[in-house]
């Protein structure tokens, strides 16, 4: 284990600069996260609901032992028709050391992507905040939005952290 | 191959913690005028323990001063030197120091060091005076207390004293290995360079390599798995020691005299397997479903066999819940301690009794008590007890009396604080509550006067002293033990005593709850807040305004509908075809209206936190027979945000 082996092993990886994304469904559009926040890719199944809280959270289901809130990304993003069949796919995310589900119309495909590959959002004209936005990669002829899912899941829009308790229940 | 030392660490804090806890215990038992020599040579043993370890990863400052300390035990138990009372405050002073001192290396914070020049100061002087034995003292030290008490006791160390001793250690090759390190701990310190050493040196060294030698101190019956694998195995010592180095032996503070088979384990590890369990419990009712229907040739045998499972899990279930149960004389033991510096200090004549100290409570209470405890504790000795001159005019004792007392009652544990003082004084607390602007009168009545005492700020102490009042108190034990779920209640009777009363859940992993369904939803109730339930008369319900109440026991009950404040839809939303829970929390009675009983049943609290957030009116979740999640209600915060709710309304209209 010498330390050339290692900064080789680096240079490798920065040199060509490829993340791997987990591209999924919503409606018509496509999207893609880092695969490494996945921890498991299930079926829909019934959530127990829980008070007071926004239309896309659609509850809490047990996973193994845990807690886990499913939130329907359908719903957030006001993209597709909201249905819930066998179908349904809930991608398990592992990010801040929390579980948080998923829901998208399917999953389609792991992605590799260097950065040139990706292109910036536009900066004004869509109502998707840029923050939650890693860019846009055009693949074959559709385009797959590259979402910033850790951002996205604890920010204060989602409130799925305690901080945001009040913000949640207006 | 380098060690990184650190990891060895915390197993060397929680081990020395014990041995101090320990150490002062047997202190506070020791009778100086008829020492027990077991009691000392368990002092002695801990003391050299911690010195040993301490060596070992470079913790000088508690080297030293346990190593003086050594001396007068050792003195203390060869007879050379007499025991005193005042060599055993010396000694518990020291006790202190080594605590703070431990605390220190534990959040690496630098070390008083003047607090421990001083201690060995003390402790020196305390030697000269017991008549010159020091240079007795330090000579037996100087053979490195591991080997010295093998041929006298054969008890500190328990690998040398088993058959395999003559294999391992040709006994008088030790002397001169340690001869040979000339020191101390020299010796421990640097394990690198033992590898010269000769082949009983090796053995020693190969443990205080793994940072291990503190299990073998202990007097525990652990020996017997580690002996034999030191003893037979020379090869595979390394992976021996690794192994009970991690997470290693244990011992019971409070009994390690005796013989303790108890380990060590991470509570991580207990969670996790209660976790398990709690799947092999769905996982089996999911069976049982299965089992049910289906008709086969083999049904009865199925159906046995699926029974025979339930009680095997439900077992499991037990046991594994049973683990994270600790006698309360965990937190109890601490108090002997206080008590004493308590009575010195305000020259008061105390005694302690402790009651049921073996009554069992989940470990994370455990840990949450010892703050409130030990603040009543120092109240009632404060303020409750009287001086003795008083309670002699008074015609009482003395000696004033404060009881200790655990016990198990029904689905909780009670522990009571009682003295037999002068009892809480209504008339002073009625005028102090007044003048802080507390809302109080004349015309309440006792038991509403003493909690008043909760409300913050609130003391009645004339003098303010360094033990207690300050008014920084009691409203924090009060909120500390609601936070685990917890009440407490007073009773006092003036020129008698009083009587605190902490009434906790058995555990916080489980809780007993009446299953009820609204709408298609599934929600728990806490059995303990619920007084009953009732299906009403259309004569028996009133309405207010737009509220609902409820006429029962000759009461009016308010309704609080569970489809309401969960936001349920397609639930009963008369009172007529629902069924209402009266409830009672500790701040209100209510009935909850809710479509159906679904059966009483016990669940294992889930965290909602863990990966959502904390929701109102729900203090949990849980995951029911069939899989699927069940949110545990909060009757408090439950009543408390209907309450809010009602004002809010109020204000709109």
């Amino acid at each position: 284990m010498s330390k050339n082996d290692v900064t080789t092993g680096e240079s490798e990886i920065s040199n060509l600069d490829s993340q791997e994304f987990l591209s999924f469904v919503l409606g018509d559009e496509h999207y893609a996260l880092d695969i490494m926040a996945v921890k498991e890719i299930r079926g829909y199944e019934a959530v127990t609901k829980i008070a007071n809280a926004p239309p896309f959270i659609k509850g809490v289901i047990n996973l193994r032992g845990e807690i886990v809130p499913i939130v329907d990304l359908r719903i957030k993003f006001d993209v597709g028709e909201v249905t819930y069949n066998e179908f349904t796919i809930v991608i398990m995310l592992h990010v801040h050391n929390r579980v948080v589900g998923i829901v998208v119309d399917g999953v389609s495909d792991v992605i590799k992507l260097q950065d040139d590959d990706i292109r910036p959002p536009p900066e004004f004209g869509v109502a998707f905040d840029s923050r939650y936005l890693l860019g846009l990669v055009p693949i074959d002829d559709h385009m797959v939005i590259l979402v910033n899912i850790e951002r996205l899941i604890t920010s204060d829009e989602f409130g799925l952290l305690d901080t945001q308790v009040n913000s949640a229940q207006e | 191959m380098s060690i990184d030392m650190e990891q060895f660490h915390q197993v060397f804090f929680d081990e020395s913690q014990e041995h101090i806890q320990e150490m002062e215990q047997l202190l506070m038992e020791l009778d100086p005028d008829n020492a027990d020599p077991e009691q000392l040579n368990c002092i002695f043993r801990a003391a050299h323990s911690i010195k040993g370890g301490s060596g070992i990863f470079g913790f000088d400052a508690l080297t030293g001063i346990t190593h003086v300390m050594e001396n007068i035990l050792d003195g203390a138990r060869q007879q050379s030197l007499k025991m005193t009372i005042p060599i055993v405050d010396c000694l518990l002073s020291t006790v202190d120091i080594l605590k703070d001192t431990l605390d220190s290396y534990r959040e690496k914070q630098p070390v008083n060091q003047e607090a421990i020049t001083d201690g060995i100061k003390k402790l020196e002087n305390v030697l000269e005076q017991s008549g010159g034995k020091k240079a007795l003292a330090i000579e037996q030290d100087e053979g490195f207390g591991l080997f010295e008490p093998v041929a006298k006791e054969g008890e500190d160390f328990g690998f040398f004293d088993t058959e395999e001793e003559p294999q391992v250690i040709p006994g008088d090759h030790l002397p001169q290995s340690v001869a040979k390190e000339g020191e101390d701990f020299g010796f421990f310190a640097p394990p690198e360079d033992e590898s010269a050493n000769t082949t009983n040196t090796n053995l020693v060294s190969g443990i205080a390599k793994e940072g291990e030698d503190f299990g073998f101190f202990e007097p525990v019956n652990n020996h017997s798995v580690t002996n034999a694998q030191v003893a037979t195995q020379d090869k595979s010592k390394q992976a021996v020691a690794e192994a009970p180095a991690k997470r290693a032996l244990k011992s019971t503070p409070t009994q390690s005299h005796n013989e303790s088979s108890s380990i060590r384990v991470d509570t991580g590890k207990i969670d996790s397997l209660v976790n398990l369990v709690g799947e092999l419990v769905i996982t089996q009712s999911m069976l049982a479903l299965i089992g049910e229907n289906r008709e086969s040739r083999d049904e009865a045998k199925l159906q046995s066999s699926i029974a025979e499972l339930e009680r095997h899990t439900r077992e499991i279930q037990e046991a594994v819940m049973s683990m994270r149960m600790l006698p309360v004389s965990f937190v109890f033991n601490r108090f002997p301690r206080l008590v004493r510096d308590l009575s010195t200090k305000l020259g008061k004549k105390l005694e302690l009794v402790i009651e049921g100290g073996n009554t069992e409570v989940d470990k994370g209470l455990i840990e949450k008590l010892v703050d409130p405890l030990t603040h009543l504790v120092r109240n009632s000795i404060d303020h409750g007890i009287e001086m003795p001159n008083v309670r002699i005019e008074k015609g009482k004792d003395a000696t004033g009396e404060v009881i200790l007392r655990a016990a198990q009652k029904g689905g909780s544990i009670v522990i009571s604080i009682i003295d037999d003082g002068a009892g809480l004084n209504r008339e002073r607390i009625l005028n102090k509550a007044i003048e802080k602007g507390i809302d109080a009168s004349d015309a309440m009545s006792d038991a509403e006067v003493w909690n008043l005492i909760f409300a913050p700020g609130f003391s009645t102490a004339e003098q303010i002293t360094d033990v207690s009042g300050r008014g920084v108190g009691m409203d924090v034990v009060k909120r500390n033990i609601e936070s685990i779920g917890g009440r407490v209640e007073i009773e006092s009777i003036a020129g008698q005593g009083s009587e605190f009363n902490i009434r906790l859940p058995l555990t916080l992993a489980i809780v007993d709850g009446m299953c009820v369904g609204v709408g298609d939803q599934i929600y728990v109730v806490p059995l303990v807040n619920i007084i009953e339930s009732i299906q009403p008369q259309p004569s028996q319900i009133k309405s207010l305004t737009k509220d609902k109440l409820l006429w029962v026991r000759d009461k009016y009950w308010p309704v609080i509908p569970l489809y309401d404040c969960m936001a349920i839809d397609n639930a009963q939303l008369d009172p007529a075809d629902a069924i209402v829970v009266l409830i009672e929390s500790s701040k209100k009675r209510f009935g909850l209206m809710v479509d159906r009983l679904l059966g009483q049943q016990q669940v294992v609290i889930k965290s909602l936190e863990q990966n959502y957030r904390r929701v109102s009116g729900v203090a949990g979740a849980t995951i029911m027979g069939d899989g699927t999640v069940a949110l545990i209600l909060d009757v408090e915060s439950l009543a408390s945000s209907v309450d809010l709710n009602k004002i809010e309304r109020l204000k709109h209209e």
